[in-house]
């Protein structure tokens, strides 16, 4: 199974990489494409600019270990993550996961999975610019909980 | 025993620095205490140290929990929770 992951400034072409993940394959019936953009406003006020600072090296790794978890928990034929860094401004792209398989509900699962790991656990932190001043954003307990609700009993867990 | 350590967000501008070379005394056994020992170290790490429960940390570029032992470490990180994606 082809896994890809990318770290880059650059823009991504998201139907550019869906299409790469199911060129000439007759064995994939779906393929999730997810897309995270930059918001620009926030409790009316304006976003000017939004700044992904990461820890590379860590960055890749991690999304490699959670890109094998996907395909070790769904039968998967292809996986692409790409995340950003550097300075965002709103509408901007910020992350793009695709997952491919079979039938849907892998793909599904896979992708929001991956998601709601890449929030909570990629060592990636948002500082935003606002026409006032800048703060770091601060981790939600709505993603920490999103992340955890895919966690798998132990065998332990379940003997005791 | 010298490790490299690295810092990001607001732990990073705390601090001053991004990363340095440090030589913790023998006592120096875990995480935890390795943040005990840097907060000693001046008011800008103690101010970044100020609330150990949203420091992470990860050990050669993996999380680690705050009593892990640093023996053998290389690359020891600091950082605020993640807010990637």
């Amino acid at each position: 199974m082809s896994a890809m992951i990318r770290l880059q400034r650059e823009d991504f072409d998201a139907a550019a990489e869906t299409a790469a993940l199911t060129r000439s394959r007759a064995d994939v019936g779906a393929v999730v494409t997810f897309t995270g953009i930059c918001r620009g406003a926030e409790e009316g006020r304006s976003l000017a600019a939004m700044t992904l600072e990461h820890y590379p090296g860590m960055a890749e790794a991690e999304i490699g270990r959670h890109v094998e978890e996907a395909r070790r928990r769904w039968p998967l034929m292809g996986v692409t993550v790409i995340h950003r860094y550097g300075r965002l401004v709103p509408g901007d792209n910020i992350v793009l996961v695709v997952t491919a398989s079979a039938h849907r509900a892998a793909a599904f699962a896979a992708a929001e999975f991956l998601m709601d790991y890449l929030k909570t656990r990629a060592p990636f932190w948002k500082k935003e610019e606002w026409a006032d001043g800048a703060n770091w954003v601060d981790a939600k307990n709505a993603d920490d909980a999103a992340a955890e609700r895919w966690r798998e009993p132990r065998s332990s867990d379940a003997a005791g | 025993m010298n490790v490299k350590l690295v810092y990001f967000a607001w732990v990073r501008e705390r601090i001053g620095k991004g990363e340095e070379t440090v030589e913790p005394p023998p006592g120096v056994a875990t995480v935890d205490e390795l943040m005990t020992w840097l907060a000693g170290r001046g008011e800008e790490y103690a101010h970044a140290f100020a609330n150990r429960k949203v420091i992470r940390a990860a050990i050669d570029r993996t999380h680690v929990r705050p009593e892990t032992k640093i023996g053998g470490a290389t690359e020891i990180a600091f950082f605020p929770p993640m807010t990637g994606g």
